[in-house]
């Protein structure tokens, strides 16, 4: 296990430093500087300007200065924003969208797997079509046009949930994590099914209903363990998703998230900003997918011991 | 006794091959065929758009205004006072060209790359899949964003970008399949016979390997269309003049509250291409009976 664990980590490194390196090399070859867009800047100033980002530099050394600086921990100063950092500017938006995060996908895994595994309980019948009905629907319902359907319904026709902001008004955090939420439920849906159905028809979920266990044990017990793997493996792919429609949704609900600033630094071409967002959202997912990945191989009995059996 | 054989002899003559039992399969499910109708449709006034578009694409009648669904405009005006409907034949033009084409794109790579790979095998192949296992720990939805940011909201570059994800799980799913293709031994009959490795690929493996291809292609172009959605719908895709689903889904939502139709309508068309893209996907991975090759 963990030599899984390590290899996992040394797979992870290189992802990192590739994202680094390309998105750096990416947002300096953008044709235009940070500072052209002003009307009119002094020379001095501009070249004063440019010396305080380090901009008069030669490429590489601008770059040298910059993995420096993120081994700090720092991302350097925002272009548009003069005086706020790209750190400052993250720290803020990063507890807005963790929690955010957090609610979509605890309404995912909850109506998911519920769904999911009744499902696969009588499979081919009602139980089963309903629920996998909604999933369909909630794959094919873009998270940019469930929520302003939620909106027009919830909140302006039936006028029971408000429509804007982040833990101002009680109940503003009940949309935005629904429409978040939905698609990630539809697919953990579709996954536990076909999970559970696969180890449904197991031998040793045979054995224990050949010794009288209640089907309920042998469901909890024994099949969940096995058929929510994939579920698990899911998570990390999940959350980079959740990320990404964090985007749409903050922008949708007006939450000063991280996906919002992302998008607003892209429409304001500030450069930095872009650069220290793609870092630290690429970090984070791939971290996410490093942990999901250990978490799912650690479930599965057949991945721990073939690692076991590696290592001795 | 006689009759029976030549009746059964007929029946082989008529060919149940491979591809006919499939596409018997295929015609008894209710929704994939459903799915693929409603599909046909969609790309054939998709391709008839500016010969059957019931008003010009850049008419506006600002006295006009945004009006609900009449008879002269089926599905209501903008508030420009243009056809909705016109608006969404036009954007759907772009929307599924972008969907098409992408995994086009995609296939082709994600194809190619695939086979290579799984023909050549030993220390390539493992180079070649290595790469594919890092490109897909990348956060790519995020890299789009960068590349539309940086290099201009061109459509050409987001049909090559999204392409460029989209074609990580062909190559896998193509490697897998030529690596099982290549122990066969009408594949090593063509290799005896001294035909060239990329005659082999070309004529031998990929006709073989089409089954799990058709599928995932059929499921890849629902997700390019929403990722091209999803990009116009925060003004990083298809700029105007041009017009996509995601692009009108977005001004909808800006003035939904006084005329929920410019939401609705286009929304429903985006919804309803998808819902028949996956329902004609699911039902070919059954007529086909791929499940679990995806792996």
């Amino acid at each position: 296990m963990l030599r899984f664990m390590l290899i996992r980590i040394l797979q992870a490194l290189p992802v990192i430093f590739v994202v680094i390196t390309a998105t750096f090399f990416l947002v300096r070859s953008a044709p235009g500087g940070p500072f052209d867009q002003e009307k009119v800047v002094i020379p001095e100033v501009k070249k004063a300007l440019e010396a305080q980002y380090k901009l008069d530099l030669p490429l590489h050394e601008q770059y040298f200065a910059y993995l420096g600086d993120l081994a700090q921990g720092d991302l350097g100063p925002s272009f548009k924003y003069p005086g706020r950092s790209v750190n400052e500017i993250l720290f803020s938006g990063l507890p807005v969208t963790a929690e955010l995060g957090f609610y979509a996908l605890l309404i995912a895994l909850c109506i998911g797997v519920t769904a999911g595994v009744f499902a696969s309980l009588r499979p081919n019948t009602a139980q089963d079509y309903i629920p996998m009905s909604f999933a369909m629907i909630g794959i094919c319902m873009p998270s940019f046009l469930l929520g302003p359907l939620l909106v027009l319904v919830f909140g302006i026709w039936l006028d029971w949930l408000p429509i804007t902001g982040w833990g101002d008004i009680p109940g503003d955090k009940i949309l935005p994590s629904i429409t978040l939420g939905s698609a990630y439920a539809a697919y953990i849906a579709r996954l536990s099914r076909a999970g559970m159905l696969e180890i449904l028809s197991q031998d040793y979920i045979r054995t224990a209903r050949a010794k009288g266990l209640p089907e309920w044990l042998v469901v909890t017990r024994h099949a969940l363990r096995g058929g929510l793997i994939p579920v698990i493996a899911f998570l990390g792919p999940a959350f980079a998703g959740l990320l990404a429609g964090s985007f749409v949704v903050e922008t949708i609900f007006q939450i000063p998230g991280l996906g919002r600033f992302y998008v607003q630094a892209a429409f304001n071409r500030d450069y930095t900003m872009i650069l220290g967002t793609t870092v630290f959202l690429s970090t984070l997912i791939v971290f996410f997918n490093l942990v999901s990945d250990i978490a799912a191989a650690w479930l599965n009995p057949r991945l721990r011991a073939q690692f076991k059996g590696g290592s001795q | 006794m006689s009759t029976e054989t030549s009746l059964s002899l007929t029946d082989a003559e008529q060919g149940s091959s491979l591809w006919h039992d499939a596409w018997i399969r295929l015609s008894k499910n209710k929704m994939a065929v459903g799915g693929g109708c409603i599909l046909l449709t969609f790309i054939l006034v998709a391709l008839l758009t500016p010969w059957i578009a019931p008003y010009s694409y850049e008419t506006q009648n600002l006295d006009l205004g945004a009006t609900p669904p009449s008879s002269a405009h089926w599905l209501g005006t903008d508030i420009f006072g243009r056809d909705v409907l016109t608006q969404i034949m036009y954007g759907g033009r772009v929307s599924l060209a972008v969907g098409f084409i992408a995994t086009g794109v995609a296939l082709i790579i994600g194809v190619t790359w695939g086979a290579v790979a799984g023909y050549v095998g030993g220390r390539i192949d493992a180079v070649m899949m290595r790469l594919v296992d890092i490109l897909y720990a990348l956060p790519f939805m995020i890299f789009i964003v960068l590349l539309m940011v940086i290099f201009g909201r061109n459509v050409l570059l987001l049909f090559l970008a999204i392409g460029a994800v989209e074609w990580l799980t062909m190559a896998r799913i193509m490697r897998s399949q030529v690596q099982s293709l290549r122990q066969q031994e009408f594949v090593e009959a063509a290799v005896s016979l001294g035909l060239s490795p990329a005659t082999i690929i070309r004529r031998h493996v990929i006709p073989n390997a089409l089954g799990p291809i058709i599928v995932y292609t059929t499921l890849t172009i629902p997700s390019v269309m929403l990722l091209e959605a999803f990009l116009s719908f925060l003004g990083l895709g298809i700029q105007p003049p041009q017009t996509s689903w995601g692009l009108l889904i977005s001004y909808g939502a800006e003035t939904m509250e006084e005329y929920p139709w410019l939401l609705l309508f286009p929304g429903l068309a985006l919804t309803i291409t998808l819902f028949s893209l996956n329902f004609l996907g699911d039902g070919l991975r059954d007529a086909l009976d791929v499940r679990g090759s995806k792996d």
